[in-house]
């Protein structure tokens, strides 16, 4: 398996109306084997991206290089990429056996072990009592899979997969999330996957990049990027419910740090929570944006007053909503919490759970008490 | 319930009727000329009770038409194979040049490449003799004048932008992932246009061909203007039967039905891809 390199590359579209710069700047590295999750929002670039990769858009500036060669200027046939299509794209006068033993054609395999691959693959995904049917009369989630299999039962140096699994019910999502990421490892796949599906993203990634406004927002493990978000737009764009973002004024002595945030309530620490250093910058930051997520804002005894506008048990968690000072905030509980609207509540949070961040770039400052 | 089911197919099959009669009126009176005699045919009051022949489609066949003048030698066999010449060498090129165009069109965003796509349209909406008067004297100067190459040429402004914008309309339907699949495989963008794009395409340009080849065989005021009796198609050369002793309906009517076969025959046949092509390819795109 190789390694993908992705060094400032750009990639610009020309219209009467104006050029769209689409993808700026990115820099990305590709481990042998590794799985690498696109991750944002529409429009981010993360499809432009990774069809620059397989060869379906020009490069506007940079270069792609797959172990080793360079390959952004090779037509996608000479590419070695193999590619699952968010729109399925499969051949319909073909059945789905036919579709994904097509793409095997070329390989110059025996017989036996290309019709061995592709019943594995339509087992291991469950299409194998479809294979003798035609796209047009299976559903869109065993189209999805063909698309899928027909990728992966190729021998190829990265793969693709362009949202392989929005058309699938959730229970079996779950389960082809597990067996892809076995068979990915098994066979040590270098794959790049494009999502907008957090879930998907943790689920089946070793790294996420994470894409806005076709600039690279940050690379990094699933675990990192909840715990240490590089600004504030991973803050809150990772994590589900969303951060809670306040803009706080700082003072911070020798023996307390406080944040005073928007309605004048103010959250007050030890210096002993924060590292020297990061007190030290806070000196010399007066004004900095204050994340919480709703997991660490605990209902209970605490500075954070405010009313209930909404309570929701989810069967496994309590979202409660709160009006603090016209803003409103969320905590979550993974306990059954019963809370009346209109209700007052105090909400608290320790200093290891704050993420600060410079209120004018939106850049990591400190995350639970050291800095970024 | 039923009443109103059964109201509805009575009504369905009166308008049905309706339509039928409308269009094949004509065609089954031509018909009916064509088995009579320039005297049976003007009688009056007319009728459809007469002995039917088959001396027009004789006298078209061996060329020979016996009027009350004379007789006459007529080329209609010899027009009837410059219509099949024109019209199947017109469309067969125009698909040449039209498939792969209408493909660049669909996929390809370049500069200029939908006013290139519009200026084939509008050769269209001009009247054809606006573009016949000067492409006349073109035609003297460049010797093109009363050939078949000349004629096949200017054959491409009735059907190259019928095919171009039709199969234009189809390319864009199909998905340009399913191609892009196909590539990603290992197969060059040539080998994709030939073996995915085109079969995809299908339908859409079997219709686009057949409209253009009803087109093509129907047009009249070109053959007019830029050749002689021995280069025109039947559409021009049935003038050859409004004579000095009168009009010989029956040998027109004979005419009529003999150069609509081959139309008729092919519309039939292909009416399938005519209808699935027009309404999937066309109306979408």
């Amino acid at each position: 398996m190789a390694e993908l390199d992705i060094t400032r590359v750009d990639k610009i579209y020309h219209s009467r109306k104006g050029d769209v710069h689409a993808v700026k700047a990115l820099d990305l590295v590709v481990k042998p084997g590794e799985i690498v999750a696109l991750l944002g929002s529409s429009g981010c670039g993360k499809t432009s991206t990774l069809r620059m990769i397989a060869g379906f858009e020009e490069v506007s500036n940079g270069a792609i290089t797959l172990g080793g060669k360079a390959i952004h200027a090779l037509p996608p046939a000479a590419r070695g990429v193999a590619m699952a299509f968010e729109a399925y794209s499969l051949y319909p006068p073909l059945t789905i056996g036919e579709n994904m033993s097509f793409a095997l054609k070329s390989s110059r395999l025996p017989q036996a072990e290309q019709e061995k691959r592709v019943k594995d693959m339509a087992e291991m995904l469950e299409i194998a009592d479809i294979l003798n049917k035609y796209p047009s009369s299976v559903s869109g989630g065993q189209q999805q899979r063909a698309s899928l299999g027909r990728a992966l039962v190729r021998d190829a140096g990265l793969y693709l997969l362009d949202e392989p699994m929005g058309q699938l019910e959730p229970q079996l999502r779950a389960v082809l999330r597990g067996r892809i990421k076995h068979y990915l490892r098994e066979h040590n796949c270098t794959t790049i996957l494009v999502t907008h599906d957090q879930t998907e993203a943790n689920a089946l990634a070793d790294r996420i990049a994470v894409m806005e406004g076709g600039v690279l927002q940050q690379y990094a493990t699933p675990a990192e990027l909840k715990a240490r978000p590089a600004n504030l737009f991973t803050g809150t764009f990772i994590g589900e419910p969303p951060m809670n973002v306040f803009t706080a004024d700082v003072s911070a002595t020798a023996e307390r740090v406080s944040f005073t945030v928007e309605g004048g309530t103010t959250l007050s620490y030890p210096a002993s929570d924060m590292s020297e250093a990061l007190r030290g910058r806070l000196a010399k930051t007066p004004r900095i944006a204050l994340g919480i997520r709703p997991h660490a804002l605990q209902l209970g005894e605490g500075p954070v007053k405010g009313k209930v506008t909404a309570c929701q048990w989810l069967g496994d968690q309590t979202h409660v909503a709160v009006d603090v000072a016209g803003r409103t905030v969320v905590s979550v509980s993974q306990e059954r919490v019963s809370r009346p609207t209109g209700s007052d509540v105090s909400l608290n949070v320790a200093a290891r759970d704050l993420h600060l961040f410079d209120a004018a770039s939106g850049n990591a400052i400190a995350h639970g008490g050291t800095l970024a | 319930m039923d009443h109103s089911s059964s109201l509805e197919k009575l009504l369905r099959s009166v308008a049905i009727t309706l339509v039928l009669v409308f269009f094949l009126f004509p065609i089954v009176w031509i018909f009916l000329m064509s088995l009579q005699t320039n005297e049976t045919i003007l009688r009056i009051p007319p009728s459809i009770a007469f002995t039917p022949i088959i001396d027009n489609y004789t006298a078209l066949i061996t060329g020979q038409l016996r009027t009350a003048a004379g007789s006459l030698q007529l080329n209609f066999m010899q027009n009837m194979f410059n219509s099949v010449l024109l019209s199947v060498c017109s469309v067969a090129l125009s698909l040449v040049l039209g498939v792969p165009a209408a493909y660049a069109f669909a996929r390809f965003k370049f500069r200029l490449g939908e006013d290139i796509a519009f200026t084939l349209l509008s050769f269209r909406f001009a009247p054809a003799l606006l573009v016949l008067l000067p492409l006349s004297l073109y035609f003297k100067t460049l010797g093109l004048t009363n050939t078949y190459i000349g004629l096949i040429w200017v054959y491409q402004l009735i059907c190259l932008p019928l095919i171009l914008w039709i199969v234009r309309g189809y390319f864009e339907d199909i998905s340009p992932d399913i191609e892009h699949a196909y590539r990603i495989a290992g197969n060059s963008w040539w080998r994709t246009f030939t073996r995915i794009s085109i079969p995809l395409a299908k339908p859409g340009i079997a219709a686009a061909g057949l409209l253009a080849f009803i087109f093509a065989w129907n047009n009249f005021v070109f053959a007019l203007i830029l050749a002689s009796a021995d280069k025109q198609p039947v559409t021009v050369g049935a003038l050859a039967f409004v004579t000095a002793s009168g009009i010989q309906y029956g040998q027109i009517a004979a005419a009529i039905i003999i150069s609509i076969t081959p139309t008729l025959a092919l519309a039939l046949y292909a009416q399938r891809y005519l209808v699935e092509g027009l309404s999937m390819g066309a109306v979408k795109g």
